[in-house]
């Protein structure tokens, strides 16, 4: 078994909780299709969406520059890094020429995929998720399992039971609202004690230099309105061309996350706070040898919604968690394979390509023809594991020669009925771990056909 | 300089091909016939709250709030409602007691319910997260039908800092569950003045 589908088969051992989680998850796809329903012109913001995307890829080196020469002329700082290692030393230099120790972050995917917390920690800055969700996962010590609700996984009484033994609410209290009401006064005094704060960015506006970071909690605004140093981490694939873009996206973006119309903070800074400083660092990780893949460039274009997610039947049945990446669901395994391909050999087939990602998807990102095209390249470099590599094998001699297909059929339809359930359900037989073979037909279709006089 | 030309050569040299731009200009969505009483009605469904009234009310309707909020430190740049003395902040930290923050808003997008605020004639933008609710304070004359037309008309500040902010601050990370008051304001009160 791949460690995709071992993880799986931990996280669905607890029945009860993982029938919650894939409800829990559903009900936000829910909210999205009545958001998109209240949007007549829908599917031709997602073609906007689509074609903006694919133009400002096209044009990307020239954006970025225009972006950078605007960010530089309101005052800002642009650093630039080839890797996830070579980000991690930027943050820190800043961090360490302002002799900051504590730092808020809001919520930052690509920090993340850079491991910048333990980077950090392990050089003695205090690193606070400031985002609910990704505070108590960092409490947990574990990684958020979801790309907009990181602690999704959870119920409420883990996190009652966390909030006892780490910030001192009273036993056995598991109200959300008293939850968050002490995760509320906790940030705040991390806040005010913050020498920097840390965002992401969802959109970089070429022609302004401006960066737009949406929030519901305000935790963005408020951890860069208090310390004089902001500084924003961004993937090279943020860059929108015009302000007016954003008018498409923000209209897209919430409602395909959450169902809302709009996040509650859709916040624009251009340039540093007076008398403050505003570093922007932007990161190429990968993405320039994705954006070379004609196949799979579009992924690029992601503006990290998590729709696909929540439509996922994967994705809701197995737990972000099972991906063991940072970015879980179908785009998730879109984007790790082109990072590491034999590490994350097992995520292409991490779905049933029901092509439900790819209806949702707010910028139209094609993902289950992508997951396919993983598949073929996966087992074109070799990378398959033996079970899926014989099989494969086997199928394409059989399919490909008619008597050998008329031949193994009368075999199957013989053996599903006379072996016995320990040989037909045995290890071999990953399909049927779970699942029941099907009645075997007396006779074929063919037979079938022919008998009621048909060519 | 390194890093930086790396990328960009890698980028140029993985460029796709050419593809237009679409033309947004005078895009709108779907038109709703009463600008404020779409406007209202998103507001409410964000978990705020709208108040219709005109230029001689609203020191009284601000009063009001203020009242009902039991808000003893008000930070305002209204001047229909005089707080605290903000120029005597020097650094954001001491606004942190706030009860109730009062700012004007530029726009206001009636498919949303979210208001432009910006650090105009506000030393310290922190003020509106800070305080612990928010009054928002906007002419109906700049009720906009959709996003299209509010970044047609928004002037973002350059340099400067500006926010759509739509309704009090919240969460749903435990359990899903809809909780009002997460960092920022516990409520927002936006003032729809004829
Ligand atoms: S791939 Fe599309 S649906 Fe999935 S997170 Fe990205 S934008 Fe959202």
């Amino acid at each position: 078994m791949n460690e995709h589908a071992q993880k799986a088969t931990v996280f669905l051992r607890d029945e009860a909780r993982s029938a919650w989680h894939d409800n829990a998850v559903w009900w936000v796809r829910q909210k999205r299709d009545r958001a998109q329903h209240s949007v007549p012109e829908w599917e031709e913001l997602r073609s906007l969406a689509q074609r903006i995307k694919a133009h400002a890829l096209s044009r990307l080196a020239d954006y970025l520059e225009e972006f950078e020469r605007n960010a530089r002329a309101l005052g800002a700082h642009v650093h630039w890094a080839r890797n996830a290692d070579e980000h991690n030393r930027i943050v820190h230099g800043i961090l360490r020429d302002h002799g900051v120790q504590r730092l808020v972050k809001s919520k930052s995917m690509l920090t993340e995929e850079c491991h910048l917390n333990p980077y950090l920690i392990e050089r003695g800055i205090e690193v606070v998720d400031t985002d609910l969700g990704e505070r108590i996962v960092q409490l947990l010590r574990e990684p958020p399992s979801h790309i907009v609700m990181p602690a999704i996984h959870l119920k409420k009484e883990d996190i009652g039971e966390l909030f006892h033994v780490q910030l001192g609410t009273p036993k056995g209290v598991s109200d959300p609202k008293a939850l968050t009401e002490a995760a509320r006064h906790h940030l705040r005094s991390k806040f005010l004690a913050a020498q920097a704060g840390l965002t992401g960015v969802n959109f970089a506006i070429a022609e302004t230099g401006g960066l737009v970071v949406c929030t519901n909690e305000g935790n963005a605004d408020l951890g860069v309105a208090l310390p004089p140093l902001h500084i924003a981490c961004m993937g090279v694939e943020k860059i929108v061309p015009r302000q007016q873009d954003l008018g498409v996206f923000l209209r897209l973006l919430a409602r395909s996350a959450t169902g809302q119309s709009i996040t509650t903070y859709s916040a624009h800074f251009h340039g540093p706070r007076p008398g403050g400083e505003l570093h922007i660092v932007i990161v190429d990780h990968g993405r320039s040898k994705l954006l070379a893949r004609s196949e799979f460039r579009r992924s690029l274009s992601c503006i990290r919604c998590g729709a696909c997610l929540n439509t996922c039947p994967v994705y809701r049945r197995s737990g972000g968690h099972s991906y063991g990446v940072t970015v879980p669901g179908p785009i998730g395994s879109v984007l790790a394979p082109s990072i590491d391909a034999e590490k994350h050999a097992a995520l292409p087939f991490a779905s049933s390509l029901c092509g439900s990602c790819t209806d949702v998807c707010p910028v139209r990102i094609d993902l289950h023809h992508q997951l396919l095209a993983w598949r073929g390249e996966i087992a074109a470099q070799g990378l398959l594991p033996p079970d899926k590599s014989i099989g494969a094998r086997v199928g394409r001699i059989v399919l490909s020669h008619t008597w050998l297909y008329r031949m193994a059929g009368s075999l199957a339809r013989f053996a599903l009925r006379v072996l016995p359930r320990g040989i037909l359900y045995s290890r071999l037989n990953a399909w049927g771990l779970s699942r029941e073979l099907p009645v075997p037909p007396a006779k074929s279709f063919r037979a079938q056909w022919r008998a009621r006089g048909k060519p | 300089m390194g890093s930086r030309e790396d990328i960009l050569r890698a980028i140029r040299e993985a460029s796709p091909p050419p593809a237009p731009l679409p033309d947004l200009n005078g895009r709108r969505g779907q038109k709703s016939g009463d600008l404020a009483a779409q406007f209202t009605l998103s507001v409410e469904e964000v978990g705020g709250r709208c108040v219709r009234t005109d230029e001689a009310s609203l020191p009284e309707e601000l009063r009001a709030l203020a009242q009902s909020l039991e808000a003893k430190i008000i930070g305002s740049i209204v001047p229909q409602l005089p707080g605290i003395d903000l120029s005597a902040h020097v650094i954001p930290h001491t606004l942190a007691g706030v009860d109730l923050a009062v700012l004007p808003g530029e726009l206001a997008v009636a498919e949303n319910g979210a208001v432009w605020i910006t650090e105009a004639g506000l030393k310290h933008r922190a003020l509106f997260v800070l305080a612990q609710h928010l009054a928002l304070v906007v002419p109906v004359s700049r009720l906009v039908n959709d996003m299209h037309e509010a970044y047609e008309k928004v002037r973002l500040p350059r340099p400067g800092y500006g926010c759509f902010v739509s309704g009090p601050s919240k969460t749903a990370d435990i359990e899903q569950s809809l909780v009002i008051g997460a960092h920022g304001a516990r409520s927002c009160t936006v003032f729809l003045v004829e």
